[in-house]
Parts: structure tokens; sequence; C-alpha cells
């Protein structure tokens, strides 16, 4: 009796999605299909004006808000003196000097022979030889005061960053209100993208290196404090047991115990807060003229492909260079502590490479070429470039081109034009069912708030627009992804290849995608999408080949015991159980297009990120911020969504 | 010959889930099993009350989720008791203020865990001197100190290297010089030597055995393997389900078993190291055999004279008076029979 109560329960529990689903999708269409002019497109006069609101309390709170004893401006101008204290000291020795005191920067040797020993120091004889190596590379190529003035910025906002992350961990682990105040505000700051951020600092801070830095920062300091509360969470309980044992205070338990312990994860924090800040280098040039970054995209938006690869590689060399000499920090494990005859050798060696560094500085006093390389005596390769670009457009573009108009016309036009009809209401409504679908109402309501949300304030075609080429791209990254990340779970050679491949393309700053793909396709559609494409597949593979990797042994023993074939194996046991970890790696994937995405308008997209950049030298603060809003609002449905269905099912199988 | 307590431990309860100190109050102080599963409650430590006299070693045994390891952790205050009270030299520490149990803790108790809890980040010498480092003991004292208790454990010679590069065994001992640093009088050792091969936990038992004939400390020291307990114990604490069920010496524990639990935990037990003759033995003054033995020693020990015997063996006590007999029946059936303790 209850045994068939149960399976008839069962049965119409599982038959109940499907008929909710079908029923869903039948109301859609009708809904598509009869919806009135105001369910289709947001009446204009009844837009709410939100954007001249944000833009006119921005103003009042940039220009007039006052907390009494001092206004907003003058904190503004406090914190920006304090910033620019260490800048003005980083600037003057790699690329200004210090003319007030009559001294001129570091020469380019003793700069590359600085770095060449940290690099040793932290990494040994290769990661020497290769900081050396790279360093070089940016004097002998000619953009050595360029290059400068972006390491110096690096230089600052790093450590600034990696300590305001470390205090606000902290800060998250010892109180729970703050925790879910800052994981609400990071889930928002990382889903919006980095273009966003330049409008309202640009407001309180103007342009220039300071807001440069404060951008930067701000885009820098959530992966550490994530890093940090992850790290101070899973230090062993019994660690933190002997430390109070030990008779630790507090304080000393955290400083002495917890943090310490801890170090590795907050390394690990340090290497993405230097590679945030890389990426950012660039996006942040747009408030402040300066660096690498500013050249690059000049010569982009130019159209100088061979200059534009000279810079993007100076940047690439950069970041892969700061990128292991972190990593390295993270691995260093020694075996002991150094004896007292290797430390008084390790004085001795650090006397004698003072002197070195000293006479550095000298003989760049006496040879002025050591100084600063002269025009005539370095290279450039932009000719080249240039030549071998001209050479590919007359010989490959006429095939490329038909390439590219084809796809245009017969794929994407059309693909974007149905984007561009989605009715609002009909759409807020479809995907509020599938989060009722997955997680229940408050899903479903968050959902729809959001992205009804878009559509209030008047931004549903530009949002359709990023929501187009971000699907298109979503969907060939998981085409091409998941049989690479497939390969790499099962056959172990290509898999150092692949993960390689991978940590590389991640070192990357986005802007750097824009490059070949520029010079291949030239500007539209088909550039965008393949430049978000090669930016946002990364996680797809790692997450593929991590569930496959995490499918039990004894369950796959099992798959073989019961004689399926390789096919069946992959599709009927592996496949299944690496669902839910591939879900979640989609998620991020979706992430990484958004922004791109709002990248790829500097080469013309009319999408939200267009809307940001428009608003920029307007000082429309409300447009620019509302807009990166709605991609953080269209990034936090796909991955509420994904997510919540993700780990239901990662419980349902047993491996949460 | 009664000394004084060291330790006491009186009424104490540790009680997880929502607000468990009206879910105390509710119950008058006294929650039933049953009231535990009624409300979804979890008594980890039920009314608990021991002493530990000065210098002796209370094992404390039971299964994983006995709580074991919770009323350890509540007697060093790591963990908040719900109610009771835990006294040192008589001054509760249920009650203490913050600073008065970081005074404790720097001076009166040492503490050595299952997975050793060591610093990655220090050397086996900073790891051995990292509380008197917290107490800003000077340099050069504090590593004379570790040197010292390097010395003692024997770790001489490897205070410059990292804790993960010792074996499990080199690592623990670390952790027991470090929380002999302070020179504590209370030493408490959660599951010390579980953690490792059983060739080297043999060794460490030894080597803790050592140790606490020279320095003579208070111990609470858990364990879930009976021999092991065996072996150093001066009495055995029985927990179930956050209980005591039984609290004396081993060799009461295995004579006579308070219920059918302690009785499986005492079953494989090595008899003939824990029973005495006293134990066995029917009392009479006038035995008749040449062969004595004492009334405090082992079945193990007088094993080979009274199967030697053809006669039962006469029994004297310590002012070497005839006390008893043992017979060679009544050993054997003893020694290798489970059912034989009547």
């Amino acid at each position: 009796m209850t045994a068939s109560a149960d399976s008839a329960a069962s049965r119409s529990k599982s038959i109940l999605p499907g008929i909710l689903v079908g029923g869903a999708a039948v109301v859609s269409l009708i809904l598509f299909a009869v919806a009135p002019d105001w369910a289709r497109q947001w009446p204009a006069e009844q837009i709410v004006p939100l954007r001249d609101w944000v833009t006119r309390f921005f103003q009042w709170l940039a220009n007039e808000a006052s907390f009494g004893l001092f206004t907003v401006k003058d904190l503004t101008r406090l914190v920006s003196d304090i910033l620019s204290g260490p800048l003005t000291i980083t600037d003057g020795l790699l690329h200004k000097g210090f003319s007030q005191f009559g001294l001129a920067a570091l020469p380019w040797i003793t700069v590359v022979l600085i770095m060449g020993i940290v690099g040793y120091a932290i990494g040994g004889g290769r990661l020497g030889i290769a900081t050396t190596l790279g360093f070089a590379y940016l004097a002998v190529f000619g953009m050595w005061p360029d290059a400068m003035k972006t390491f110096s910025l690096v230089l600052v906002t790093v450590p600034i960053a990696a300590l305001i992350g470390l205090m606000l961990g902290i800060l998250a682990t010892r109180n729970q209100l703050a925790e879910r105040v800052l994981s609400a505000l990071f889930d928002v700051m990382q889903a919006t993208p980095h273009l966003a951020y330049l409008g309202p600092i640009a407001i309180f801070f103007g342009f220039g290196a300071v807001p440069r830095l404060i951008a930067t920062a701000i885009f820098a300091v959530p992966p550490m404090a994530r890093c940090t509360i992850l790290g101070l969470r899973t230090v062993a309980p019994e660690i933190i047991e002997s430390g109070l044992m030990s008779g630790c205070t507090p304080r000393q338990l955290l400083w002495r115990v917890q943090l310490p312990a801890a170090q590795r994860t907050l390394l690990v924090g340090l290497n993405q807060v230097i590679m945030q800040t890389l990426a950012m280098v660039v996006i942040a040039s747009l408030i402040g003229a300066s660096g690498l970054g500013h050249r690059l995209l000049f010569s982009l938006q130019q159209l100088q492909m061979g200059k534009a690869i000279e810079y993007g590689v100076a940047i690439v060399v950069i970041a892969i260079l700061l990128d292991r000499i972190s990593q390295a920090l993270i691995a260093r494990n020694p075996a002991r502590a150094p004896t007292e005859a290797e430390k008084a050798a390790l004085l001795r060696t650090s006397v004698i490479l003072g002197i070195l560094l000293a006479s550095s500085i000298l003989v760049a006093w006496l040879v002025p070429a050591f100084r600063l390389l002269p025009k005539d005596m370095t290279f450039t390769t932009a000719p080249y470039w240039d030549q071998s670009i001209r050479w590919l457009s007359r010989t490959l573009f006429v095939y490329l081109e038909f390439f590219r108009d084809d796809v245009t016309t017969y794929i994407l036009v059309p693909i974007r034009n149905l984007f561009l009809s989605l009715p609002w209401l009909p759409t807020c409504l479809l995907v509020a069912t599938a989060g009722l679908l997955i997680g229940g109402w408050r899903l479903a309501v968050t959902a729809f708030l959001l992205l009804g949300f878009i559509a209030a304030i008047g931004f549903w075609v530009p949002a359709m627009m990023t929501l187009y080429l971000t699907s298109m791209a979503v969907i060939i990254c998981v085409l091409l992804g998941l049989p690479i990340g497939i390969c790499a779970a099962h056959r172990p050679r290509f898999t150092r290849f692949a993960l390689a491949l991978c940590d590389t393309l991640q070192t990357f700053p986005s802007f750097i995608y824009l490059i070949p793909v520029i010079m291949l396709f030239r500007v539209g559609d088909l550039a965008s999408i393949i430049a978000i494409i090669a930016y946002a597949m990364v996680p797809i593979i790692r997450y593929t080949h991590l569930g496959l990797m995490r499918v039990p042994a004894n369950t796959l023993e099992a798959g073989i015991a019961c004689g399926c074939t390789g096919r069946q194996m992959l599709l009927k046991v592996e496949l299944p159980q690496a669902v839910p970890e591939i879900l979640l790696g989609l998620t991020q994937t979706i992430t990484m297009a958004l922004f791109m995405t709002s990248i790829t308008a500097l080469i013309g997209s009319r999408d939200l990120g267009q809307e940001i950049l428009k608003a920029l030298p307007a000082v429309d603060t409300g447009r620019g911020l509302l807009a990166g809003l709605s991609i953080a609002a269209i990034g936090i449905t796909a991955t509420r969504l994904i997510e919540t269905w993700a780990v239901r099912r990662k419980r349902e199988l047993g491996l949460a | 010959m009664s000394k004084p307590n060291k330790i006491s431990c009186r009424n104490l309860w540790k009680v997880y889930g929502k607000d468990a100190q009206s879910f105390m109050a509710v119950h008058s102080n006294a929650p039933s099993l049953e009231d535990f599963r009624r409300e979804q409650y979890v008594g980890a430590v039920r009314n608990v009350s021991f002493e530990v006299t000065t210098g002796e070693i209370l094992v404390v045994m039971g299964l994983s989720g006995s709580g074991k390891s919770t009323l350890l952790r509540c007697l060093a205050r790591l963990i908040d008791a719900t109610s009771g009270a835990v006294c040192f030299d008589g001054q509760d520490i249920t009650k203490a203020t913050p600073e008065e149990l970081i005074e404790l803790r720097r001076h009166k108790m040492g503490m050595v865990f299952q997975n050793f809890g060591l610093l990655p980040h220090k050397t086996v010498l900073q790891n051995i001197c990292f509380p008197l480092d917290v107490q800003g003991i000077s340099r050069t004292r504090r590593e004379e100190r570790g040197m010292e208790l390097a010395q003692l454990v024997g770790l001489a010679g490897k205070e410059n290297f990292y804790p993960r590069e010792l074996s499990g065994g080199q690592q623990q001992r670390v952790g027991i010089a470090r929380s002999l640093a302070v020179e504590p009088d209370v030493w408490f050792l959660d599951e010390p030597f579980s953690a490792l091969d059983p060739l080297i936990r043999r060794d460490m038992q030894d080597e803790f055995l050592r140790l606490q004939r020279a320095l003579n400390k208070t111990i609470v020291f858990v364990t879930h393997d009976f021999e092991e307990a065996v072996r150093v114990a001066d009495r055995i604490a029985i927990m179930k389900d956050g209980a005591l069920v039984q609290l004396g010496r081993p060799e009461e524990l295995v004579w006579c078993p308070a219920d059918p639990y302690v009785a499986e935990f005492t079953r494989n037990a090595p008899r003939g190291k824990i029973i005495s003759v006293g134990q066995i033995m029917v009392p009479t003054s006038a035995a008749a055999s040449e062969i004595s033995i004492r009334i405090d020693q082992k079945l193990d020990d007088v094993a080979p004279l009274v199967l030697g015997s053809d006669r039962s063996v006469k029994v004297i006590d310590h002012d070497d008076r005839v006390v008893g007999q043992v017979e060679r029946d009544r050993l054997i059936a003893v020694m290798f029979s489970d059912g034989a303790r009547q």
C-alpha cells in the first residue's frame, strides 16, 4: 500500500516538472506571439529616470555632500594625497627621477639586474634568467619609459589592494554581519565589468594616475578578501587549538598562528591581485592616459597592429613574469631553516650584489646608453608585423572575408535580429519560470526583478545585444571546451599541454585577445565573438577536466565491470557525475564572456559596454554605472540559475 | 595515602543545539537521552564527574563519537561547557576570564594533539619554543630551553627542520616537547599516538612512560585503544554517548565490567598482564606449597610457576604472610577463557 503510494508519488514528482516545462513553453510561445506593445518594448515615457537620478546623486556627492566636519571632496582629496605619496616614490625611482633633489631615475640596467636577482632569489636560476631577459626586452625594444610607468602603478597597487583585501577578509571571519554584507558586495563587484568602475571613480578623483590606481585596486580587492576568508577558514582546528593552548592572546593567534598557517592560500590571493592588476592596467588607462595600456589602446583604435602587438607582448611579458614570481613564492618549500654558516654566506652574497647594483648605477652614469637606451639603439618589430599583416591581408583576407561575411550574413545577423526582437515581459517570465523549476519562488522572483530592472531603466535593447554576443560565444566555448576537457581527462600526455595552455591563456590580460582577432577579421560581430571565446574558454576546459577526474575510481571500475564500452563509460558513467562541476565552470565562462563582451565595445560592438564607454567622457555616471549593473544583473541571473541546479545535483549525487 | 585532587570535574555537560542553555534549564539540568532525541539536541558530554589526583594518569576511553575529545576540550576550555564545573587546584576554569585563561595556559597546562597541530611555517625549534615566544621570553633563554627539550624527546640535530620534513613519530615528539615547554602541572594528551604506525606507537608509549617517570605530571590521556590505555593508565574512564560508564583501575574494568559495553571493550584485553594474583586466589592462611607468589604480581608473571607446579601455589602479601593459594585450573580458566570471572 505504502509502496504503491510512494511509487505513485515519485512518478507524479517526475512528471510534474515535465508538465510545468511544457506548460511554460506553450504559454510563453503564446505570450511571445500575442504580447501587446508595452510588453515587448518598455514604453519610452515609462522608463524610470534612474540614470539621471544616479548621475545627479553622484554629482551632488562629489561636489557638495558634506559630513559636517569635512566634505566628500575633502575626503577624496585626502585619499588622493595619501595615494600619490607612494606613487611619487615608485614613479621617481623607475622613470621620472626626483627633480627637486636633482636625482635621475634608476638606469634600466640596474632595474633589470634587480628584477633578475628577485627572480633568482624566489624561483632559482631559470626564473632569474627569465626575469632578466624579460625586463631587458622592455629596454631593448624601446618601451622602457612606458613599461616603467605601468610597472610603477603595479608596484603600488598590488600591496595596497592586497592589504585592504586581507583586512576585509579578516573582518569577515570575525563578524557575521560584515561577512554577509561583504560577500553580497563582492558578488556584485565581481559580476560588474571593469569598465563600469571607471565612471564613478572619475567623478570623485578626476583623471590621472591616482584614479587609475583606485580603479585597479578596487577590482583586485575581492579575490584577495575571498582567499583570506578561505585561508583562515581552512586552517586545521588543531593548529588553532595548539595556538590557544600555547597561551596566545587573540591578536597573537591571528598574526602568529592563523595567518602564517594560511600562508599558501594568501599567496594564491596575492597572485590573483597581481593578475587582476595587470588586467586592469589597460582598461584603467581610459581614465588616466599613460603607460603601456594607453599605448596599446591607442594603437588598437588606430589599427596600428604592429605597434599594438609590441605593446601587447610587453604587457604579457610583465604579466607572465610577475605570475611566475608569485607562483614560485607559493611553491617555495625549504626543508629546513638556514644554518648560521648559510646565513653568513647569504649576507656575503647580498653585499656583493649590492656592490654590483651600485656599480651598475655608476656605469650608467658614465655610459648614458645604460641609463636609457637612445632611440637609434632600440629595435622595433612593428614594421615587420605591419608588413606581414599586410601580406596576410592581401593573401588571406580574401578568404577570411568570405568566411566572415557569410557567417555574419547567414548566421549571426538572423540570430542577432532574433535576440533584438525578444519582448521583455515574456522573456523575463520565461526565465522566472526556469528559476521556479530550479530553485523555487525566491529564485524566480530574483531572476524576474533583475531582468525587469534592465528593461525598466531602458537598457533592454543593448542588453539583448550583450546577451546575443555572450550567448553565441558561450555556446561555442562549450562546444569546443567540452571535448578539449574530456581529452585532457582521458589522455595524460595531452593533460599537461592543455593545462599549461590554460595557465598561459589566463595570464593574458583580456585586451590582448583583441589584437589577433582584429588582425584577421577586422572589426564586427565575428571578431568580437572570437575574442570573447578566446578569453572565456579556459574555465570550461578546466572544470570539465576537474569534474571527470573527480569521478570516484570505484564507480569507474563498476562501469568497466558492467561491460561498458568507452563511449558508454563517457556518456553513462563519467559525464553524468561530472555535470555539476562542468556547470560551475560554465558559470565562470559566462561571467568572463560578459566581461569580454563589454570590452569588445572598444572595437565597436553596440552592447551595454558601449553605453559605459559613451558615458565616460560625458561624465554621465548614471548611464555608465547602470549599464555596468545591467551586465552584472544578466551575469548574476545566469550564474544563480546554473549554480542552484549544479549544487542541488551535486548533493543528489553525493559529491558535495 | 590519599593524594590531593589536581583536577576535579563536576556534573559537566556539553550540549550542542540551538540555545542549549535553555534546553538544559527546561529539563532542570538533567535531560534524559529521550529528551535529547525528541528535541534534536546532541549531548556530547552528559553529566560527567571525576577527580584526578596529582601525578596520576587518567585515561579517557571510548569509541569515536563517545565524547572523549569533547570532554578533554572542556577540561582545557577549548570548548565552553554548557554547565558544570572544572577545577584546577580549586580554581573553577569554566568561570575564568579570558586573561586568567591565557595565564593558566601559559603556566599550568600543556596539550598534545592527535594530528600534532604543529605550525607549518616554524622550524622544530621555533615550534617547541612557541609557548615561550608568545609570553615574550627572550630568544636566547627560550632557545636554550627549546634545545633542552629537543634533547629530552630525542630530536637533537633536527632543530632547524620544518615539521613537514619529519616522520609522524618525530612530529609528535615536537608536539610533546612543545607541550612541555612551559613546565605545566597538567598534561592533556588527545589520542597522541593514534595517527602513528603500530610499531612507532609502542615506542612512543614507552617514551611517554619514561618521560612521565621523570616529570610526574598530572595527566588526562584520551585514546580509543584499550591496549594503550592499559599500558599507560593508573585509572581508566570509559565513555559512551557522552556519559561516563565506568571509572576504575584497569583490573577492575576487566574483572567486573559495569555493563556489556565495557565488557566488549575489555574482552580482548591481555588479561594476564592486567589481573593480579589477589583477584583469583582462594583466601587461606594455611597453604602448603614451597613455591610462593606475591599478591600483587600479574598473572603473566606467575604463570610459569603456577603452571609448572602440580599443586596449588601459596600467595603471600607484602609482609611475607601467607594469605591464600592459587590453583592451576583456576589460573588457566581466568587467563584463557571468557566466562571465568565469577
